[in-house]
């Protein structure tokens, strides 16, 4: 998909793939052929620019058709740059202004809850949305409502547009959890490029019982499988020349076999 | 140009007459609405939301720390489980009423209107308009109907909301219409943004047979000098201008147009190109972008070229005040708006 437009939000994608690879293939409750079933998990992506990447995992789900890949950002396609919920089945959301979906997150939790409707919702945000004082606002909600089936996931990739998220207002890893934890929520960080811990992060997550919303905050790492966009300094937007692309794709396959 | 202090304030170390010598009066922040000897009846909207959900399990309440400012504390009285305290978080509380309508119920989100159109704009725009969901949006002290200064007065709010695609924008008049629009819009499926009159609200269409529609604009008394165009509490002002204007011989018809957006072109051209009325609009906000300008442009995509005049609050942050003294300074009072049409058909 990124190949078609040559650039993107490709750090990102690469950096949270493992991070929706868990979500998608070992902890989220979905039928594939029918987007809305009501007994679904809902994930709620805040951050409408990873959109590349959850379009991938919904492919790789069978919620999208596979060659609806090449229309990727351009005119009159199902797949827009930044992921809206009117265009895509799905997209649970339309997100992109940030700050926007842990609270929307907070409402579905609670209608699941009048409903009796025991599908976790889990809202993906990132860590430049820690500045976001929205975000806090849903952080206090959801505590206050003791919403247990809400799940918080953080791409903590210390990227923002302008520069390390550290640099501006998040207070970064190793400490992120404990600003969760001291507002009400089962919170824990993890490598998010270790699948074993993340998976371990969500069955954890899924099976508390105490009444608390739960956070997994996963360090990822930008541009995470290719080593050459790994090193680059900016990360925020990618542009991958040409020639790259068969470089990138011949790593990862080197790399990650089926 | 010189930098310094807002010069249109009078500075401290001027002597003012004091507050008695002006025949200044003060008034509560969380007065009602002065009724000025009308009847009045208690909390309309939270009545009428407490009927409403007798029927429909899918209607649930949210606030901001403003249920007791909003009428909505009826509703959390009644249904206490279906009452959502969001806490002072605006962006919080449309975000959840949008998850919540996601999850097929129709929320009413209520704050101050100052708080919805200029703090939770945001929020209103993506999770809510841009979906189209069914969230209203139910909003006390709009206008200028408080005297707590700019902090609180939404003197914009329907200028904010008219700019937002899918967005209907209402600003009912007494106790008789927000009780049928309350009605109206929980039926309505897209989103609404409801202006409030709350606490002891007046009761003043009931005697004119009235009833609401949504999008329709409607004729509460005929004339042939002067045509209103008004909505809001302005209506009843203008009925009682219209009264006043009566004696002196001068015939003023009133249509009142509760939905600002979409706004009844049809009924409001064909009413001003009757001809040979004076057209004045009459709102409760600023003179940029309400009622009046979404009249003239209106009247003017049609090709409806009549005489025009505004009754408006000016393009100001207002002072702070008793509200009957604010209306009068401001020209939203019945002895300003009868002075001025007066003049404005001797012009």
């Amino acid at each position: 998909m990124g190949e078609v437009q040559g650039q993107g939000y490709i750090g990102q994608a690469l950096g949270s793939a493992d991070v929706l690879a868990v979500s998608y293939f070992h902890a989220m409750r979905y039928r594939p052929g029918d987007p809305d079933w009501e007994g679904r998990d809902r994930f709620l992506l805040s951050i409408g620019h990873y959109a590349i990447a959850l379009y991938a995992a919904m492919i790789e789900a069978g919620i999208l058709p596979e060659d609806e890949i090449e229309t990727y950002g351009m005119d009159d396609s199902r797949l827009p740059m930044s992921g809206m919920a009117a265009y895509t089945p799905g997209m649970e959301i339309t997100g992109g202004s940030l700050g926007h979906g842990l609270g929307i997150a907070v409402g579905m939790a609670l209608g699941l809850k009048r409903k009796k409707n025991d599908a976790f919702v889990y809202n993906m945000l990132s860590d430049g949305e820690l500045g976001e004082g929205s975000t806090w606002e849903a952080v206090m909600g959801a505590a206050a409502w003791k919403l247990d089936n809400l799940i918080a996931i953080v791409d903590f990739n210390n990227q923002q547009a302008d520069g390390p998220t550290m640099d501006a207002l998040a207070t970064g890893p190793g400490t992120e959890a404990a600003k969760w934890q001291a507002f009400g929520w089962h919170a824990e960080e993890v490598d998010g490029n270790d699948i074993a811990a993340v998976v371990a992060a969500f069955d954890r997550a899924r099976n508390l019982t105490d009444p608390k919303p739960r956070a997994i905050i996963c360090n990822t790492k930008m541009c995470k499988g290719v080593p050459f966009l790994e090193e680059r300094e900016i990360t925020h937007f990618v542009r991958v020349e040409p020639e790259e692309w068969a470089k990138a794709l011949a790593h990862l396959d080197t790399e990650m076999p089926e | 140009m010189t930098i310094g202090p807002n010069s249109r304030r009078t500075p401290a170390h001027i002597a003012r007459p004091k507050p008695a010598e002006r025949g200044a009066r003060t008034s509560a922040m969380i007065a009602s609405l002065d009724a000025e000897g009308r009847d009045t009846i208690a909390a309309p909207f939270g009545h009428a939301l407490v009927d409403l959900a007798k029927t429909r399990s899918d209607i649930v309440g949210l606030t901001a720390d403003l249920g007791k400012y909003t009428d909505l504390h009826i509703f959390a009285q009644a249904y206490p489980d279906r009452f959502y305290q969001m806490g002072m978080a605006e962006a919080l509380l449309m975000s959840a009423a949008a998850g919540m309508a996601r999850e097929g119920f129709t929320p009413f989100a209520t704050t101050y209107a100052v708080f919805a159109s200029r703090r939770a704009y945001d929020f209103i725009v993506m999770a809510i308009a841009e979906e189209n969901l069914p969230v209203k949006i139910v909003c006390a002290l709009p206008g200028l109907t408080t005297g707590y200064g700019p902090s609180h007065q939404a003197t914009e709010d329907l200028a904010i909301m008219r700019g937002m695609p899918n967005m209907t924008v209402l600003d009912p008049c007494d106790a008789v219409e927000t009780d049928q629009a309350t009605r109206a819009i929980a039926d309505y499926p897209g989103p609404v943004y409801m202006r409030l009159l709350r606490g002891k609200v007046p009761n003043v269409l009931g005697e004119y047979g009235y009833q609401f529609e949504l999008g329709k604009a409607k004729e509460i008394r005929p004339g042939n000098d002067v045509l209103f165009i008004s909505s809001g509490f302005m209506t009843m002002r203008c009925l009682d201008a219209a009264a006043a204007l009566e004696k002196d011989g001068v015939s003023c018809a009133v249509l009142h147009s509760p939905t600002i957006k979409p706004l009844d072109e049809a009924t409001i051209c064909a009413e001003a190109a009757k001809g040979g009325r004076l057209v004045v609009t009459a709102e409760n906000h600023s003179i940029t972008g309400g009622l009046g300008e979404a009249v003239a442009g209106a009247l003017a995509r049609n090709q409806v070229h009549v005489p025009f005049r505004q009754v408006a609050l000016p393009d100001e942050f207002l002072d702070a005040g008793a509200l009957p003294s604010l209306h009068d300074q401001y020209g939203l009072s019945v002895a300003s708006i009868t002075t001025r049409v007066k003049g404005w058909l001797n012009d």
